[in-house]
Protein backbone atom coordinates (compact mmCIF):
# COMPACT_ATOMS: atom_id res chain seq x y z
CA UNK A 1 0.00 0.00 0.00
CA UNK A 2 1.25 3.32 -1.32
CA UNK A 3 0.45 5.11 1.95
CA UNK A 4 3.27 3.31 3.80
CA UNK A 5 5.82 5.24 1.86
CA UNK A 6 5.13 8.06 4.09
CA UNK A 7 5.31 5.99 7.35
CA UNK A 8 8.87 4.78 6.51
CA UNK A 9 9.77 7.87 5.30
CA UNK A 10 8.76 9.34 8.75
CA UNK A 11 10.68 6.39 10.50
CA UNK A 12 13.41 6.91 8.99
CA UNK A 13 13.90 10.79 9.63
CA UNK A 14 12.77 9.89 13.68
CA UNK A 15 15.74 7.46 13.93
CA UNK A 16 18.49 9.41 11.64
CA UNK A 17 17.78 12.49 13.59
CA UNK A 18 18.77 11.82 17.16
CA UNK A 19 21.60 9.78 15.60
CA UNK A 20 22.81 12.66 13.11
CA UNK A 21 22.50 15.57 15.93
CA UNK A 22 23.31 13.59 19.28
CA UNK A 23 22.24 15.85 22.66
CA UNK A 24 20.47 18.16 20.72
CA UNK A 25 18.28 20.82 22.01
CA UNK A 26 16.38 20.78 19.00
CA UNK A 27 15.76 17.31 18.89
CA UNK A 28 15.89 15.56 22.12
CA UNK A 29 14.38 18.30 24.14
CA UNK A 30 11.88 20.39 22.01
CA UNK A 31 11.67 17.31 19.51
CA UNK A 32 10.19 15.49 22.37
CA UNK A 33 7.56 17.90 22.90
CA UNK A 34 6.73 18.24 19.34
CA UNK A 35 6.38 14.50 18.89
CA UNK A 36 3.85 14.29 22.67
CA UNK A 37 2.27 17.43 20.30
CA UNK A 38 1.93 15.16 17.30
CA UNK A 39 0.39 11.87 19.23
CA UNK A 40 -2.21 14.52 19.87
CA UNK A 41 -2.63 16.17 17.04
CA UNK A 42 -2.76 12.83 15.00
CA UNK A 43 -5.31 11.53 17.39
CA UNK A 44 -7.59 14.75 17.20
CA UNK A 45 -7.29 14.64 13.61
CA UNK A 46 -9.47 11.61 13.65
CA UNK A 47 -12.35 12.87 15.44
CA UNK A 48 -11.83 16.34 13.19
CA UNK A 49 -10.01 16.30 10.23
CA UNK A 50 -11.93 12.59 8.98
CA UNK A 51 -14.80 12.45 10.94
CA UNK A 52 -15.56 15.92 10.94
CA UNK A 53 -16.41 16.09 14.37
CA UNK A 54 -15.02 19.27 16.22
CA UNK A 55 -13.43 19.06 19.71
CA UNK A 56 -12.48 22.02 21.83
CA UNK A 57 -11.92 19.76 25.09
CA UNK A 58 -8.91 17.17 23.31
CA UNK A 59 -6.91 19.00 26.33
CA UNK A 60 -9.08 17.67 28.65
CA UNK A 61 -8.52 13.70 28.11
CA UNK A 62 -4.49 14.88 28.08
CA UNK A 63 -5.17 15.63 31.30
CA UNK A 64 -7.20 12.48 33.11
CA UNK A 65 -4.04 10.71 31.55
CA UNK A 66 -1.89 12.68 33.14
CA UNK A 67 -3.10 13.26 36.34
CA UNK A 68 -4.77 9.57 37.23
CA UNK A 69 -0.27 8.49 36.59
CA UNK A 70 0.35 11.26 38.56
CA UNK A 71 -1.77 10.48 41.23
CA UNK A 72 -1.54 6.78 41.68
CA UNK A 73 2.47 6.89 41.54
CA UNK A 74 2.75 9.34 43.78
CA UNK A 75 0.32 9.01 46.38
CA UNK A 76 -0.44 5.33 46.12
CA UNK A 77 3.02 4.40 45.55
CA UNK A 78 1.84 2.70 42.07
CA UNK A 79 3.61 1.31 39.27
CA UNK A 80 3.93 3.55 36.46
CA UNK A 81 2.86 1.49 33.55
CA UNK A 82 -0.38 0.40 35.31
CA UNK A 83 -0.74 3.77 36.09
CA UNK A 84 -1.30 4.20 32.15
CA UNK A 85 -3.79 1.72 31.84
CA UNK A 86 -5.43 2.95 34.50
CA UNK A 87 -5.98 6.56 33.09
CA UNK A 88 -6.54 4.99 29.60
CA UNK A 89 -9.39 3.32 31.65
CA UNK A 90 -10.99 6.15 32.95
CA UNK A 91 -10.86 8.16 29.51
CA UNK A 92 -12.26 5.07 27.99
CA UNK A 93 -15.15 5.30 30.97
CA UNK A 94 -15.85 9.24 30.57
CA UNK A 95 -15.42 9.57 26.85
CA UNK A 96 -18.18 6.94 26.38
CA UNK A 97 -20.51 7.95 28.50
CA UNK A 98 -19.94 11.56 27.17
CA UNK A 99 -19.95 10.86 23.48
CA UNK A 100 -23.65 9.93 22.80
CA UNK A 101 -24.96 12.95 24.59
CA UNK A 102 -22.64 15.09 23.16
CA UNK A 103 -22.18 14.08 19.80
CA UNK A 104 -25.67 14.03 19.17
CA UNK A 105 -24.80 17.73 18.19
CA UNK A 106 -23.55 19.66 15.65
CA UNK A 107 -21.51 22.65 14.21
CA UNK A 108 -21.09 25.31 17.01
CA UNK A 109 -23.20 23.59 19.32
CA UNK A 110 -20.93 20.52 19.22
CA UNK A 111 -17.75 22.76 19.77
CA UNK A 112 -19.64 24.32 22.79
CA UNK A 113 -20.24 21.42 24.47
CA UNK A 114 -16.46 19.66 23.98
CA UNK A 115 -15.45 23.30 25.22
CA UNK A 116 -16.83 22.88 28.04
CA UNK A 117 -16.27 19.35 28.65
CA UNK A 118 -12.51 20.76 28.26
CA UNK A 119 -12.77 23.54 30.69
CA UNK A 120 -14.93 21.41 33.36
CA UNK A 121 -12.02 18.98 33.37
CA UNK A 122 -9.97 21.58 34.64
CA UNK A 123 -11.43 22.96 36.84
CA UNK A 124 -12.24 19.71 38.64
CA UNK A 125 -7.99 19.46 38.60
CA UNK A 126 -7.26 22.81 40.29
CA UNK A 127 -10.79 22.18 42.56
CA UNK A 128 -9.95 18.72 43.30
CA UNK A 129 -6.36 19.98 45.30
CA UNK A 130 -6.76 16.85 47.92
CA UNK A 131 -5.60 15.00 45.17
CA UNK A 132 -4.76 17.17 42.24
CA UNK A 133 -2.51 19.26 44.43
CA UNK A 134 -4.47 22.13 42.96
CA UNK A 135 -3.04 24.87 40.78
CA UNK A 136 0.51 24.39 42.68
CA UNK A 137 0.25 20.79 40.71
CA UNK A 138 1.83 17.72 41.26
CA UNK A 139 5.58 16.92 41.34
CA UNK A 140 8.62 14.37 41.74
CA UNK A 141 6.35 12.28 39.61
CA UNK A 142 8.43 8.65 39.13
CA UNK A 143 9.93 7.92 35.55
CA UNK A 144 9.14 4.78 33.32
CA UNK A 145 11.39 1.67 33.37
CA UNK A 146 11.04 -0.75 31.30
CA UNK A 147 12.70 -3.91 32.04
CA UNK A 148 15.60 -2.01 34.51
CA UNK A 149 15.90 0.08 31.77
CA UNK A 150 15.14 3.59 32.90
CA UNK A 151 14.21 6.60 31.25
CA UNK A 152 16.21 9.27 32.60
CA UNK A 153 17.46 11.33 29.75
CA UNK A 154 16.35 13.41 27.04
CA UNK A 155 17.55 10.87 24.65
CA UNK A 156 15.68 7.87 26.44
CA UNK A 157 12.50 10.00 26.29
CA UNK A 158 13.08 11.17 22.79
CA UNK A 159 13.22 7.05 22.18
CA UNK A 160 9.74 6.03 24.44
CA UNK A 161 7.56 8.84 22.93
CA UNK A 162 8.92 8.86 19.25
CA UNK A 163 8.24 5.07 19.15
CA UNK A 164 4.93 5.94 20.48
CA UNK A 165 4.10 8.24 17.99
CA UNK A 166 5.19 5.87 15.28
CA UNK A 167 2.99 4.07 16.61
CA UNK A 168 0.08 6.00 16.74
CA UNK A 169 0.69 6.88 12.75
CA UNK A 170 0.51 3.31 12.04
CA UNK A 171 -2.80 2.88 13.72
CA UNK A 172 -4.05 6.30 12.36
CA UNK A 173 -2.89 5.44 8.90
CA UNK A 174 -4.35 2.08 8.99
CA UNK A 175 -7.70 3.01 10.27
CA UNK A 176 -8.13 5.73 7.35
CA UNK A 177 -7.46 3.39 4.66
CA UNK A 178 -9.75 0.90 5.76
CA UNK A 179 -13.79 0.23 6.06
CA UNK A 180 -13.69 1.98 9.36
CA UNK A 181 -11.81 5.17 8.00
CA UNK A 182 -14.12 5.08 5.00
CA UNK A 183 -17.04 5.04 7.73
CA UNK A 184 -15.33 8.03 9.26
CA UNK A 185 -15.00 10.29 6.12
CA UNK A 186 -18.50 9.07 4.71
CA UNK A 187 -19.57 10.30 8.21
CA UNK A 188 -18.12 14.01 7.25
CA UNK A 189 -19.19 14.08 3.88
CA UNK A 190 -23.14 12.81 4.52
CA UNK A 191 -24.16 11.72 7.28
CA UNK A 192 -27.79 10.73 5.95
CA UNK A 193 -26.10 8.70 2.52
CA UNK A 194 -23.91 7.14 5.52
CA UNK A 195 -26.46 5.65 7.74
CA UNK A 196 -28.32 4.95 4.04
CA UNK A 197 -25.25 2.97 3.38
CA UNK A 198 -25.26 0.71 6.44
CA UNK A 199 -23.31 2.85 8.91
CA UNK A 200 -24.05 2.89 12.59
CA UNK A 201 -23.23 7.25 12.52
CA UNK A 202 -23.74 6.99 16.29
CA UNK A 203 -21.38 3.77 16.68
CA UNK A 204 -19.18 4.92 14.71
CA UNK A 205 -18.73 9.11 15.96
CA UNK A 206 -18.75 7.03 19.59
CA UNK A 207 -15.74 4.59 18.81
CA UNK A 208 -13.59 7.34 17.33
CA UNK A 209 -14.22 9.65 20.03
CA UNK A 210 -12.85 7.33 22.64
CA UNK A 211 -10.02 6.16 20.65
CA UNK A 212 -9.13 9.88 20.39
CA UNK A 213 -9.68 10.47 23.92
CA UNK A 214 -7.83 7.15 24.99
CA UNK A 215 -4.56 7.85 22.36
CA UNK A 216 -4.69 11.30 24.38
CA UNK A 217 -4.78 10.14 27.42
CA UNK A 218 -1.72 7.98 26.79
CA UNK A 219 -0.25 11.26 25.71
CA UNK A 220 -0.75 12.21 29.35
CA UNK A 221 0.69 9.62 30.90
CA UNK A 222 3.82 9.82 29.20
CA UNK A 223 3.94 13.83 29.87
CA UNK A 224 3.73 13.14 33.37
CA UNK A 225 6.56 11.22 33.58
CA UNK A 226 8.64 13.15 31.01
CA UNK A 227 8.23 16.16 33.30
CA UNK A 228 8.16 14.40 36.51
CA UNK A 229 5.22 17.40 37.14
CA UNK A 230 1.63 18.01 36.44
CA UNK A 231 -0.01 21.33 36.49
CA UNK A 232 -3.78 22.37 35.13
CA UNK A 233 -2.21 25.27 32.89
CA UNK A 234 -0.66 22.38 30.57
CA UNK A 235 -4.34 21.44 30.08
CA UNK A 236 -6.37 24.53 29.90
CA UNK A 237 -8.70 25.46 27.39
CA UNK A 238 -5.64 27.09 25.15
CA UNK A 239 -3.58 23.88 24.51
CA UNK A 240 -6.83 22.04 23.00
CA UNK A 241 -7.45 25.64 20.72
CA UNK A 242 -3.41 24.83 20.34
CA UNK A 243 -4.06 21.40 19.38
CA UNK A 244 -6.96 21.84 16.64
CA UNK A 245 -4.58 24.62 15.38
CA UNK A 246 -2.01 22.42 14.24
CA UNK A 247 -4.38 19.99 12.97
CA UNK A 248 -6.22 22.99 11.02
CA UNK A 249 -2.45 24.50 10.44
CA UNK A 250 -1.03 21.42 8.64
CA UNK A 251 -3.80 20.37 7.21
CA UNK A 252 -7.81 18.60 8.39
CA UNK A 253 -8.13 14.94 7.06
CA UNK A 254 -4.45 14.15 6.67
CA UNK A 255 -1.97 12.50 9.38
CA UNK A 256 1.01 14.07 8.23
CA UNK A 257 -0.36 17.32 8.22
CA UNK A 258 -1.44 16.81 11.50
CA UNK A 259 2.38 16.03 12.48
CA UNK A 260 3.41 18.89 10.53
CA UNK A 261 0.88 21.66 11.99
CA UNK A 262 2.44 19.63 15.75
CA UNK A 263 6.40 20.39 14.90
CA UNK A 264 5.26 23.65 13.49
CA UNK A 265 3.35 24.98 15.92
CA UNK A 266 5.84 23.56 18.87
CA UNK A 267 8.91 25.16 17.13
CA UNK A 268 8.12 28.26 16.17
CA UNK A 269 8.02 29.78 19.86
CA UNK A 270 11.64 28.46 20.12
CA UNK A 271 12.43 30.65 16.88
CA UNK A 272 10.12 33.68 18.05
CA UNK A 273 12.04 33.97 21.31
CA UNK A 274 14.08 36.52 19.74
CA UNK A 275 10.88 39.26 19.49
CA UNK A 276 9.61 38.46 22.89
CA UNK A 277 6.88 40.38 22.97
CA UNK A 278 5.85 40.43 19.31
CA UNK A 279 5.53 36.51 19.40
CA UNK A 280 1.97 36.00 19.79
CA UNK A 281 1.72 38.64 17.01
CA UNK A 282 3.81 36.90 15.17
CA UNK A 283 1.98 33.62 15.30
CA UNK A 284 -1.56 35.23 14.74
CA UNK A 285 -0.29 36.84 11.24
CA UNK A 286 1.08 33.82 10.37
CA UNK A 287 -2.25 31.94 11.03
CA UNK A 288 -4.55 34.42 9.29
CA UNK A 289 -1.73 34.33 6.10
CA UNK A 290 -2.54 30.44 6.44
CA UNK A 291 -6.32 30.75 5.89
CA UNK A 292 -6.36 33.22 3.50
CA UNK A 293 -3.80 31.61 0.70
CA UNK A 294 -3.56 27.75 2.14
CA UNK A 295 -6.89 27.03 3.72
CA UNK A 296 -6.70 23.13 2.69
CA UNK A 297 -3.49 23.50 5.07
CA UNK A 298 0.52 23.50 4.59
CA UNK A 299 0.93 20.33 4.01
CA UNK A 300 -1.93 19.02 1.66
CA UNK A 301 -1.25 22.36 -0.19
CA UNK A 302 2.17 22.11 -0.19
CA UNK A 303 1.73 18.33 -1.90
CA UNK A 304 -1.04 19.70 -4.75
CA UNK A 305 1.64 22.44 -5.43
CA UNK A 306 4.35 20.01 -5.69
CA UNK A 307 1.88 17.83 -8.10
CA UNK A 308 1.08 20.71 -10.16
CA UNK A 309 4.61 21.50 -10.79
CA UNK A 310 5.30 17.57 -11.52
CA UNK A 311 2.49 17.59 -13.65
CA UNK A 312 3.72 20.23 -15.68
CA UNK A 313 6.57 19.29 -16.15
CA UNK A 314 5.27 15.87 -17.65
CA UNK A 315 2.49 17.75 -19.71
CA UNK A 316 5.20 19.79 -21.51
CA UNK A 317 7.44 17.05 -22.01
CA UNK A 318 4.85 14.16 -23.31
CA UNK A 319 1.46 16.15 -24.24
CA UNK A 320 -0.91 13.31 -24.01
CA UNK A 321 -0.04 11.51 -20.69
CA UNK A 322 -2.59 12.09 -18.32
CA UNK A 323 -2.29 13.19 -14.24
CA UNK A 324 -0.81 11.10 -11.96
CA UNK A 325 -3.55 9.04 -10.79
CA UNK A 326 -3.31 6.94 -7.15
CA UNK A 327 -4.72 9.24 -4.46
CA UNK A 328 -4.22 8.20 -1.50
CA UNK A 329 -6.41 10.07 2.11
CA UNK A 330 -3.10 9.97 4.12
CA UNK B 1 -44.04 -11.69 -4.74
CA UNK B 2 -44.50 -8.63 -2.92
CA UNK B 3 -41.37 -7.36 -1.76
CA UNK B 4 -42.79 -4.31 0.04
CA UNK B 5 -46.23 -3.93 1.78
CA UNK B 6 -46.82 -0.42 2.48
CA UNK B 7 -50.48 0.01 4.45
CA UNK B 8 -52.31 2.80 6.38
CA UNK B 9 -49.07 5.33 6.04
CA UNK B 10 -49.77 8.44 7.43
CA UNK B 11 -47.65 11.27 8.60
CA UNK B 12 -47.98 15.31 9.17
CA UNK B 13 -45.50 17.46 10.18
CA UNK B 14 -46.83 20.17 12.15
CA UNK B 15 -50.67 19.77 11.21
CA UNK B 16 -49.54 20.14 7.64
CA UNK B 17 -50.36 16.29 5.78
CA UNK B 18 -47.27 14.60 3.39
CA UNK B 19 -48.57 11.44 3.67
CA UNK B 20 -52.63 9.95 4.41
CA UNK B 21 -53.71 6.45 4.97
CA UNK B 22 -51.42 5.05 2.02
CA UNK B 23 -51.45 1.35 0.68
CA UNK B 24 -49.78 -0.01 -2.18
CA UNK B 25 -47.50 -3.02 -2.93
CA UNK B 26 -44.46 -3.29 -4.21
CA UNK B 27 -43.78 -7.16 -6.27
CA UNK B 28 -40.72 -8.55 -6.21
CA UNK B 29 -38.78 -8.07 -9.62
CA UNK B 30 -40.81 -4.76 -11.04
CA UNK B 31 -40.10 -1.35 -11.59
CA UNK B 32 -42.30 0.49 -9.45
CA UNK B 33 -42.96 4.46 -9.62
CA UNK B 34 -44.65 6.86 -7.65
CA UNK B 35 -45.24 10.06 -9.42
CA UNK B 36 -47.59 13.23 -8.11
CA UNK B 37 -47.01 16.89 -8.30
CA UNK B 38 -44.46 18.44 -6.37
CA UNK B 39 -45.61 18.38 -3.09
CA UNK B 40 -47.57 15.52 -3.51
CA UNK B 41 -45.21 13.63 -0.30
CA UNK B 42 -42.80 11.72 -2.67
CA UNK B 43 -39.49 12.38 -0.77
CA UNK B 44 -41.42 11.70 2.36
CA UNK B 45 -42.53 8.64 0.86
CA UNK B 46 -38.91 7.68 0.58
CA UNK B 47 -37.78 8.97 3.89
CA UNK B 48 -40.58 6.92 5.75
CA UNK B 49 -39.47 3.80 4.31
CA UNK B 50 -35.49 4.13 4.48
CA UNK B 51 -36.33 4.85 8.15
CA UNK B 52 -35.20 8.66 8.33
CA UNK B 53 -38.75 9.61 9.48
CA UNK B 54 -40.94 7.37 11.42
CA UNK B 55 -44.85 8.01 10.70
CA UNK B 56 -47.47 8.56 12.21
CA UNK B 57 -49.20 5.75 11.51
CA UNK B 58 -48.92 2.69 9.46
CA UNK B 59 -47.16 -0.27 8.46
CA UNK B 60 -44.15 -0.93 6.14
CA UNK B 61 -43.30 -4.55 5.54
CA UNK B 62 -40.35 -5.65 3.69
CA UNK B 63 -40.64 -9.39 2.98
CA UNK B 64 -40.86 -11.02 6.69
CA UNK B 65 -39.55 -7.34 8.68
CA UNK B 66 -41.36 -4.03 9.94
CA UNK B 67 -39.57 -0.85 8.29
CA UNK B 68 -41.38 1.26 10.78
CA UNK B 69 -38.80 1.72 14.24
CA UNK B 70 -35.87 0.93 12.32
CA UNK B 71 -32.83 3.41 12.05
CA UNK B 72 -31.49 3.88 8.69
CA UNK B 73 -28.57 2.03 8.78
CA UNK B 74 -31.11 -1.00 10.43
CA UNK B 75 -33.34 -0.71 7.22
CA UNK B 76 -30.10 -0.59 5.08
CA UNK B 77 -29.00 -4.29 6.65
CA UNK B 78 -32.53 -5.34 5.31
CA UNK B 79 -31.23 -4.88 1.99
CA UNK B 80 -32.87 -1.54 0.91
CA UNK B 81 -30.56 1.12 -0.47
CA UNK B 82 -31.31 4.63 -2.27
CA UNK B 83 -30.20 7.66 -3.90
CA UNK B 84 -31.14 11.10 -2.68
CA UNK B 85 -32.89 14.23 -4.64
CA UNK B 86 -30.62 16.34 -3.88
CA UNK B 87 -26.76 14.81 -3.96
CA UNK B 88 -25.49 13.14 -1.11
CA UNK B 89 -22.23 12.41 -2.20
CA UNK B 90 -18.86 11.84 -0.46
CA UNK B 91 -17.01 14.76 -1.61
CA UNK B 92 -14.26 14.19 0.47
CA UNK B 93 -13.62 10.95 -0.71
CA UNK B 94 -12.73 9.57 -4.55
CA UNK B 95 -15.24 7.92 -6.55
CA UNK B 96 -13.78 4.27 -5.91
CA UNK B 97 -14.21 5.27 -1.84
CA UNK B 98 -17.48 6.70 -2.13
CA UNK B 99 -18.61 3.21 -3.78
CA UNK B 100 -16.43 1.33 -1.57
CA UNK B 101 -18.44 3.02 1.36
CA UNK B 102 -21.50 1.46 -0.10
CA UNK B 103 -19.61 -2.22 0.30
CA UNK B 104 -19.82 -1.37 4.36
CA UNK B 105 -22.22 -3.89 4.91
CA UNK B 106 -21.22 -6.59 3.24
CA UNK B 107 -17.93 -6.69 5.23
CA UNK B 108 -17.49 -6.80 8.86
CA UNK B 109 -13.62 -5.37 10.38
CA UNK B 110 -14.05 -3.00 13.24
CA UNK B 111 -12.39 0.11 14.25
CA UNK B 112 -10.07 -2.23 16.17
CA UNK B 113 -9.03 -4.62 13.87
CA UNK B 114 -8.25 -2.51 11.35
CA UNK B 115 -6.22 -0.17 13.27
CA UNK B 116 -3.71 -3.03 14.19
CA UNK B 117 -4.38 -4.58 10.56
CA UNK B 118 -5.30 -8.02 11.67
CA UNK B 119 -5.23 -10.40 9.06
CA UNK B 120 -8.81 -11.15 7.27
CA UNK B 121 -8.73 -6.67 6.73
CA UNK B 122 -6.66 -7.09 4.10
CA UNK B 123 -8.41 -9.88 2.67
CA UNK B 124 -11.20 -7.98 3.14
CA UNK B 125 -10.36 -4.29 1.70
CA UNK B 126 -9.81 -6.45 -1.68
CA UNK B 127 -12.82 -7.36 -2.02
CA UNK B 128 -14.43 -4.66 -1.31
CA UNK B 129 -12.15 -3.18 -3.89
CA UNK B 130 -13.73 -5.90 -6.20
CA UNK B 131 -17.53 -5.18 -5.35
CA UNK B 132 -16.67 -1.86 -6.19
CA UNK B 133 -15.27 -1.91 -9.22
CA UNK B 134 -17.86 -4.19 -10.68
CA UNK B 135 -20.39 -1.46 -9.13
CA UNK B 136 -18.52 1.39 -11.19
CA UNK B 137 -18.20 -1.13 -14.44
CA UNK B 138 -22.46 -1.61 -14.24
CA UNK B 139 -23.14 2.21 -14.27
CA UNK B 140 -20.29 2.99 -16.54
CA UNK B 141 -18.00 5.22 -14.36
CA UNK B 142 -15.17 3.48 -14.55
CA UNK B 143 -12.78 5.75 -15.95
CA UNK B 144 -13.28 8.43 -12.96
CA UNK B 145 -12.17 5.32 -10.55
CA UNK B 146 -9.47 7.85 -9.10
CA UNK B 147 -11.43 11.20 -9.34
CA UNK B 148 -12.48 13.06 -6.42
CA UNK B 149 -15.95 13.26 -6.36
CA UNK B 150 -16.06 16.54 -5.77
CA UNK B 151 -14.77 17.16 -9.33
CA UNK B 152 -17.54 15.18 -11.12
CA UNK B 153 -19.95 16.79 -13.10
CA UNK B 154 -23.93 16.48 -11.97
CA UNK B 155 -24.89 13.49 -14.21
CA UNK B 156 -21.48 11.50 -13.38
CA UNK B 157 -22.64 12.03 -9.64
CA UNK B 158 -26.09 11.09 -10.24
CA UNK B 159 -24.67 7.79 -11.39
CA UNK B 160 -21.83 7.66 -8.83
CA UNK B 161 -24.89 7.63 -6.37
CA UNK B 162 -26.40 4.94 -8.16
CA UNK B 163 -23.11 3.10 -7.96
CA UNK B 164 -22.89 3.47 -4.48
CA UNK B 165 -26.32 1.77 -3.33
CA UNK B 166 -25.82 -0.78 -5.49
CA UNK B 167 -22.37 -1.53 -4.05
CA UNK B 168 -24.40 -2.41 -0.79
CA UNK B 169 -26.10 -5.41 -3.07
CA UNK B 170 -29.71 -4.30 -2.33
CA UNK B 171 -32.92 -6.09 -2.87
CA UNK B 172 -34.90 -2.94 -3.22
CA UNK B 173 -33.32 0.14 -4.24
CA UNK B 174 -35.15 3.42 -4.04
CA UNK B 175 -34.53 5.39 -6.63
CA UNK B 176 -35.05 9.89 -5.87
CA UNK B 177 -35.19 11.48 -9.16
CA UNK B 178 -32.65 10.01 -10.86
CA UNK B 179 -33.02 11.54 -13.70
CA UNK B 180 -33.57 15.49 -12.36
CA UNK B 181 -30.85 18.35 -13.95
CA UNK B 182 -30.13 15.55 -16.75
CA UNK B 183 -29.76 16.44 -20.50
CA UNK B 184 -31.48 14.21 -22.91
CA UNK B 185 -28.49 11.94 -23.42
CA UNK B 186 -27.39 11.48 -20.09
CA UNK B 187 -31.46 10.59 -19.70
CA UNK B 188 -31.61 7.74 -21.99
CA UNK B 189 -28.65 6.49 -20.25
CA UNK B 190 -30.17 6.69 -17.15
CA UNK B 191 -33.31 5.23 -18.11
CA UNK B 192 -30.86 1.50 -19.81
CA UNK B 193 -29.21 1.74 -16.28
CA UNK B 194 -32.72 1.66 -14.87
CA UNK B 195 -33.16 -0.97 -17.47
CA UNK B 196 -30.33 -3.08 -16.40
CA UNK B 197 -30.69 -2.84 -12.04
CA UNK B 198 -34.18 -4.20 -12.95
CA UNK B 199 -32.66 -7.28 -15.01
CA UNK B 200 -30.11 -7.92 -12.71
CA UNK B 201 -32.74 -8.77 -9.83
CA UNK B 202 -33.08 -5.95 -8.56
CA UNK B 203 -36.84 -4.40 -7.54
CA UNK B 204 -36.44 -0.47 -8.12
CA UNK B 205 -39.00 2.03 -6.46
CA UNK B 206 -38.56 4.99 -8.76
CA UNK B 207 -39.84 8.85 -8.13
CA UNK B 208 -39.47 10.77 -11.12
CA UNK B 209 -41.04 13.45 -13.01
CA UNK B 210 -40.01 13.05 -16.50
CA UNK B 211 -42.69 11.47 -17.46
CA UNK B 212 -41.35 9.68 -20.72
CA UNK B 213 -38.40 8.01 -18.38
CA UNK B 214 -41.47 6.80 -16.20
CA UNK B 215 -43.41 5.21 -18.77
CA UNK B 216 -40.82 3.36 -20.38
CA UNK B 217 -39.56 2.10 -17.53
CA UNK B 218 -42.03 1.04 -15.09
CA UNK B 219 -44.11 -1.81 -14.76
CA UNK B 220 -46.62 -0.39 -12.60
CA UNK B 221 -47.03 3.30 -11.18
CA UNK B 222 -48.63 4.60 -8.39
CA UNK B 223 -49.86 8.17 -8.88
CA UNK B 224 -50.44 10.21 -5.49
CA UNK B 225 -51.51 13.95 -4.74
CA UNK B 226 -51.99 15.67 -1.42
CA UNK B 227 -50.38 12.55 -0.10
CA UNK B 228 -53.24 10.14 -1.00
CA UNK B 229 -53.30 7.53 -3.38
CA UNK B 230 -55.00 8.44 -6.86
CA UNK B 231 -54.23 5.52 -8.70
CA UNK B 232 -52.79 2.83 -9.51
CA UNK B 233 -52.27 0.72 -12.50
CA UNK B 234 -49.28 0.10 -15.78
CA UNK B 235 -48.26 2.75 -17.51
CA UNK B 236 -51.04 2.40 -20.43
CA UNK B 237 -54.17 2.75 -17.36
CA UNK B 238 -52.32 5.88 -15.72
CA UNK B 239 -51.94 7.53 -18.95
CA UNK B 240 -55.55 7.23 -19.99
CA UNK B 241 -57.02 7.72 -16.38
CA UNK B 242 -59.13 11.07 -16.48
CA UNK B 243 -58.68 11.65 -13.00
CA UNK B 244 -54.52 11.32 -13.57
CA UNK B 245 -54.95 13.76 -16.57
CA UNK B 246 -56.52 16.16 -15.08
CA UNK B 247 -54.77 16.04 -11.61
CA UNK B 248 -50.99 15.59 -13.10
CA UNK B 249 -50.57 15.12 -16.96
CA UNK B 250 -52.44 17.59 -17.91
CA UNK B 251 -54.61 17.93 -20.56
CA UNK B 252 -53.23 15.91 -23.46
CA UNK B 253 -51.11 12.89 -23.07
CA UNK B 254 -48.05 13.17 -25.30
CA UNK B 255 -46.13 10.78 -23.62
CA UNK B 256 -46.76 7.51 -25.36
CA UNK B 257 -43.72 4.91 -25.44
Amino acid sequence: MSHHRGFYLLTFVAVVLPLAFPDNYFVTVVGVTAALHAILAVSLNLLMGYAGQISLGHAGFFGIGAYVSAILTTRYGWNPWPAIIAGLGLTCVIAFTLARPILRLKGHYLAMATLGLGIIINIVLVQAGDFTGGPDGLGEIPTLSLFGWQVDSDLRWYIVIVSVLLLVVWLALNIINSRSGRALRALHGSEVAAEMMGINTTATKTGVFVLAAMIASMAGSLFAYQQAFVSPDSFSFFFSIELVTMVVLGGMASTYGAIMGAIILTFLPEFLVVFEDFEVMIFGAILMLMMIFLPQGLFVGLRNLLRRIVAGRRSAAEAAEPEESGRDAA
Amino acid sequence: MTLLKVSGLSKSFGGVTAISDLDFEVPRDQVYSVIGPNGAGKTTLFNMLSGIYRPDEGKIRFLDNEIVGRQPHKVAELGVSRTFQNLQMFFNMSVLDNVKVGCHLRTKSRLWNTALRLPGTRREERQAELWARESLHFCDLEQYLQRDAGALPYGVLKRLEIARALAAAPQLLLMDEPAAGLNDTETKQMRRLIRRISEAGITVLLVEHNMGLVMEVSDRILVIDYGSRLAEGSPAEIQNNPRVIEAYLGGEVEYAV
